[in-house]
């Protein structure tokens, strides 16, 4: 018997009991829907934390002092002096290939002021490489030289929330004064509005300045509280870790049995936490969805036993005009798969509706995998086959003669 | 000369139940000629049904040999019985046995399905010459729930013929008609005998088995006479002495 045949044969089976048919397959439509709508949710869940941490800059590698508990007493990381321009220098040195910006960090907190007006913020000493590193853009203006750091020059750039404060009539900061600790600085330029990070800071309540600036005419220290860096790519992002941390082990002079007294820390490994995080959370929605697909699999079974049990006259007949059990064992093998592609498929288009519903209402991010639905096909299949073979098997191997008896 | 389409030798059945041994069948030995009408009667418990089985290949011999063709039925597995019933034999059930919410043309071009050999316009083909041959020629579209008893047991004889069967083989094919109905159906059977086919009929009835050409009656397994009607009553002409206008 062809396939056509059969596909006829179980489709006007179906239709024969249209509301039993479809409440089979709600089981599996409910169960589609929820993985397609769940792996949407999760997947764009972790594709927007992923978006944000790159828009931090992907490639970013921080250096921290850390406390090597020299005895046995622990210290705050920013109260311990280790970083030093030293260890700039010595990064410097090594001229990577893997490394394409380096700045210190320097930063201290104090009132800006601007004529009447004024804002609790903080100033970060920096180079110029670190806007690059931080992938921040100029709004307007431009930015300090390295001519300005060598000079401990009094400029300055700021971001949107410092000006919104500073300058709430909306002129144009650009050549004005502000003060910082009472020292004068000049605004040079403004940043692109970064809005929140994923943690809820303000990420642009900020005014960068040369950081000679900050260490010599603000806090008057020669240790720095990070180094930033970046990496020519994510790839590259672990050799050269690997080369900084060698170059201020080197630099700090430690013994290869002393442990660093710093950390070196890399955008892709918090990407990689969070992802994972985010990742375990779409596994554990699509488990719970994936179990109810299972009880939609169940009621196929169900329904395909009684079916079979409805038609034994049927199958008797067919057998005794001359189907063999493997006719049989196809006819019911296919109604079964009718009943869980069908589902599949209703699934799928009401597990996309409910997505972007939610993303429309609530508005979750949402990323529907082409991937997710391919899979859900695949399982509905074999969930049709899986549950639909023991039936089917059972009709195959009915007796005609009994069969035909039967009442 | 008359080809022999079935052969029984010694043909015996047996069933095990518990402890116990059924014997159905107690050693059978007879031969149907192509174009003969036979009737297989007997009463109840004389293994009129244990036999009817053997003969549509629905069941096999526990002992003794029954050729269908010139083919040994007792050796072929599930499959190739299937395949012999679908090329060889049409059924025709007491209780009609068609598939409910389904054309009469659907229904009869059923058995075709299961021929690879037929293309889909042959089978729509020969399905309308077998409605033609029971005279439902205007019937194609209509579900068995709008036909009669009567009408019903044509198309499941038209789906017996599709196949171009050697025998047709009906158990009580006339069990559930009244008398008129059943005459209909058996002058059909003479009418398709008259054109070669071979029909074998079980029933009960003394009545039917008069319009056969031959009679086999069974008793306790085994054969208690097997007769040849020489002058076979005719069922048209049965139909034409019944009463015009009878309260059946």
């Amino acid at each position: 018997m062809s396939i056509l045949n059969l596909l006829r044969i179980a489709f006007r089976a179906l239709k024969r009991n249209k509301l039993r048919a479809f409440l089979t397959m709600l089981g599996v439509i409910i169960g589609v829907a929820a993985v397609i709508a769940m792996m949407a949710i999760g997947q764009g869940s972790k594709q927007s934390i992923q978006a944000s941490l790159s828009s931090m800059g992907s490639n970013m590698i921080t250096v921290m002092p850390q406390s090597n508990t020299p005895g046995s007493v622990r210290l705050a990381g920013s109260s311990i002096q280790t970083l030093k321009l030293e260890d700039i220098a010595a990064i410097k040195r090594l001229q990577s290939d893997n490394i394409n910006g380096l700045s210190p960090v320097v930063s201290t907190s104090g009132q800006a002021i601007k004529g009447g007006n004024n804002w609790p913020t903080s100033i970060t000493g920096i180079s110029p490489d670190y806007l690059h590193i931080r992938q921040l853009v100029l709004l307007d203006g431009i930015m300090f030289s390295d001519n300005d750091v060598k000079k401990s020059a009094k400029v300055c750039l700021l971001g949107k929330t410092v000006i919104d404060n500073l300058f709430p009539d909306g002129s144009n900061p650009i050549g004005q004064i502000i003060r910082f600790k009472s020292i004068p600085f000049q605004v040079i330029g403004t940043l692109v509005p970064k809005g929140q990070s994923n943690f809820g800071q303000d990420q642009d309540d900020i005014i960068l300045a040369p950081y000679t600036t900050v260490q010599n005419r603000i806090t008057a220290t020669n240790y720095l509280q990070s180094i930033y860096a970046s990496a020519v790519s994510e790839t590259a992002s672990d050799a050269a870790t690997q080369e900084i941390t060698a170059a201020v082990r080197a630099s700090h002079k430690l013994l290869p049995s002393q442990d660093d007294d710093f950390q070196v820390r890399t955008q892709a490994e918090l990407i990689s936490t969070i992802s994972s995080t985010s990742s375990m959370l779409t596994v554990l929605l699509t488990a719970i969805a994936g179990i109810s697909l299972l009880i939609g699999g169940i009621g196929i079974m169900n329904i395909m036993y009684v079916s079979v049990t409805e038609r034994t006259r049927e199958i008797g007949l067919r057998m005794s005009i001359g189907a063999r059990g493997k006719d049989i064992l196809m006819q019911f093998l296919i109604e079964a798969v009718m009943i869980s592609i069908t589902g599949g498929v209703l699934g799928v288009v009401l597990g996309v509706t409910s997505a972007y519903t939610i993303s429309y209402f609530l508005h979750w991010p949402i990323l529907i995998s082409q991937s997710s639905i391919v899979i859900s096909f695949v399982v509905c299949g074999v969930t049709g086959i899986f549950f639909g073979y023991y039936p089917a098997q059972k009709a195959s191997r009915l007796d005609p003669i009994e069969a035909l008896r039967y009442e | 000369m008359a080809k022999k389409i079935l052969e029984l030798h010694e043909l015996k059945r047996e069933f095990v139940m518990g402890d116990m041994t059924v014997r159905a069948l107690k050693g059978l030995d007879f031969e149907i000629n192509t174009g003969e009408f036979v009737t297989i009667m007997g009463s109840s418990g004389s293994g009129k049904t244990t036999l009817l089985n053997i003969l549509g290949c629905l069941d096999k011999p526990s002992d003794g040999s029954y050729m269908l063709d010139g083919i040994d039925v007792k050796s072929l597995n599930r499959d190739e019985l299937a395949g012999l019933r679908n090329r060889k034999i049409g059924f025709v059930f007491q209780a009609y046995n068609l598939l409910p919410r389904t054309s009469a043309l659907e229904n009869v071009e059923l058995p075709l399905f299961y021929n690879k050999e037929v293309s889909a316009e042959e089978r729509k083909e020969r399905a309308i010459k077998a409605l033609d041959a029971v005279k439902l020629s205007d019937r194609f579209d209509h579900t068995p729930s709008q036909l009669s008893g009567g009408q019903q047991q044509r198309v499941a004889i038209a789906r017996a013929l599709v196949n171009e069967p050697v025998m047709i083989l009906a158990d009580e094919a006339t069990g559930n008609l009244d008398t008129r109905t059943s005459y209909e159906i058996m002058a059909l059977m003479q009418e398709l005998n008259a054109q070669g086919k071979t029909i074998v009929f079980v029933t009960h009835e003394p009545d039917i088995a008069a319009f056969s050409s031959r009679t086999i009656m069974l008793r306790d397994g085994k054969l208690q006479k097997d007769s040849i009607n020489e002058k076979p009553r005719s069922a048209k002409e049965a139909l034409a002495s019944l009463p015009e206008s009878d309260d059946y």
